[in-house]
């Protein structure tokens, strides 16, 4: 009856787990412990576009071919994001959170896994509204540098702006988004002054440690590509990472469900993915 | 227009265990989905995974209205897990709904394919894999091509697939190319999606309370 033979599912499997190892092996970046249909949706585009026509086929030229490895790269470290993303969740921070980050002295605070930066300016511009970002250093870290260049350069197309715009009022925005851009006929640059208590810088969750202590960490969108054991050992960086009481945000669709470590977090916020280091959370 | 095609019932076919089934919808596909959805029984013994192209403020408010007119639950929050039996999850907006290969539930913010996030290639494709056989893909209204290569896929991994009846449909877009591209196991309006699906998958020994 079937006309077309598919394609037996294990080989597929059995070569994006190679493709994987040989990354690993050959450029350090380590994907092994992501989850899988995601990166195998991202790799099949890659294929199409490519014009090659298996995922053992792309193996051998990107062990040939750097540049074709790095177009990989940003395919597997899917950056999309956008400024004042969910809306709620900021407005939730703004009355939750920063009234009790308003009475420590000084602020470290971390986003991972930044992408082109619109999360890190977004909160930026709330810290300035509630007047605490002349006492933050903001740590802003991505495993892929092209995204992190952009980051840093923070120039972002008008029309993208739009939305953020619209998202920044829903958030509690208090001035209007303008303030804190220039433009040129196509793009918003951002404000030099909200850029300069904050540290762009190349990390990987997986392969790298702890560098500092922070008051919080958002990570958001990025849990949902790692399976458990990866989100267990990254959830162990944020909580050695976190200062007690520190504050650890997720993204909307994430949780801490079946991770050991969710014991030494608590929900700070009961509609919103914010947690907080239990007291009794040392181990 | 209604194809009905007995031999889709036929013994060797309804002893095949349903694992999933998948939905898809995007313009004109709510009022279809309200009908086969709050058609199913209580204890309807398969997980049923949904993506319908919508506006993004309609942020979990579909889901929740749908849940207060179903005997089964549905829900938006897609946790990553392996989706239960008599439980629907609709895919939140703005992530793609994918099925890992072992069948655990798993969300994307990859760029939009064919224009949408979510997709339902995306979720059909990635469902064809990991459930082979054992999966229903269900194709509704809509005007786009978004879902007809994944119904294909579902089709050739051995699936089984449904297709609105286009005479039925607000917008037949999608199930005419859909037709034109697959050889669709069953052409049908919604009342009677939902009826096959009673007859086809059936309920559950376990009985889950819903929530
Ligand atoms: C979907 S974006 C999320 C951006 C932003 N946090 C948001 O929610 O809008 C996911 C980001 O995680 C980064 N990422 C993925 N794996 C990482 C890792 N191992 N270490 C650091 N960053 C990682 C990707 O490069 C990508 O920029």
């Amino acid at each position: 009856m079937e006309t077309e033979k598919p394609i037996p599912q294990e080989t597929a499997d059995v070569e994006l787990e190679l493709l994987l190892e040989a990354i690993y092996q050959e450029y350090g970046y380590d994907y092994r412990d992501y989850i899988q249909v995601s990166l195998k949706r991202q790799i099949l585009n890659r294929l199409e576009q490519e014009g090659l026509k298996s995922i053992t086929e792309l193996q051998v030229q990107i062990l040939k071919d750097k540049d074709l490895f790095n177009k990989l790269l940003g395919d597997l470290s899917i950056n999309v994001t956008e400024l004042f993303r969910d809306p709620l969740f900021y407005l939730a921070l703004k009355k939750e959170v920063l009234p009790i980050l308003k009475t420590y002295p000084q602020l470290n605070i971390w986003h991972a896994g930044c992408a082109t930066g619109q999360e890190v300016y977004s909160f930026a511009i709330m810290l300035k509204e509630e007047g605490l970002y002349e006492k933050t250093q903001i740590y802003a870290t991505d495993v892929n540098q092209v995204a992190l260049e952009k980051a840093k350069a923070g120039i972002y197309s008008l029309s993208s702006l739009k939305e953020g715009t619209a998202n920044y009022q829903q958030a509690g925005g208090e001035k209007t988004l303008t303030d804190y851009y220039t433009t040129d006929h196509k793009n918003a640059i951002i404000n030099r002054s909200l850029k300069k208590n904050i540290l762009f810088c190349d990390h990987n969750l997986v392969t790298d440690k702890v560098f500092c202590e922070m008051n919080l960490i958002m990570c958001r969108n990025v849990f949902i590509y790692f399976n458990e054991s990866l989100r267990e050992q990254v959830l162990k960086i944020f909580h050695e990472s976190l200062c007690r009481q520190g504050y650890l945000c997720l993204g909307a669709q994430e949780s801490l469900l079946k991770l050991k470590y969710s014991n030494y977090f608590e929900r700070a916020e009961n509609k919103q993915k914010i947690f907080r280091k239990t007291i009794h959370g040392n181990i | 227009m209604a194809i009905f095609k007995p031999a889709h019932l036929s013994e060797k076919r309804s002893a095949r265990r349903y694992e999933a089934i998948v939905i898809g919808g995007s313009a004109g596909s709510y009022d279809p989905i309200q009908i086969i959805l709050s058609s199913l029984h209580q204890h309807f013994a398969c997980p049923i995974m949904v993506v319908m192209h919508l506006n993004r403020n309609q942020d979990g408010t579909i889901a929740n209205d749908l849940n207060k007119q179903c005997k089964i639950e549905v829900k938006e929050n897609i946790e990553r897990k392996h989706p239960a039996p008599g439980v629907v999850y609709f895919a939140p907006a703005n992530y793609h709904l994918l099925i890992e290969k072992d069948k655990t539930l798993a969300l994307s913010t990859a760029p939009p394919v064919n224009f949408s996030r979510p997709s339902i290639d995306e979720l059909f494709e990635t469902a064809a894999e990991a459930y082979g056989p054992n999966l229903m893909g269900i194709l509704l209204s809509g005007a786009n091509s978004d879902g007809c290569r994944g119904l294909k896929k579902i089709k050739d991994r051995g699936g089984f697939s449904i297709v609105q009846d286009p005479a039925d449909a607000k917008i037949n877009y999608m199930p005419k190319k859909s037709l034109e591209l697959t050889q669709v196991d069953l052409v049908l309006p919604p009342k009677q999606i939902g009826f096959f699906l009673n007859k086809a998958i059936g309920v559950g020994k376990l009985l889950r309370k819903k929530v």
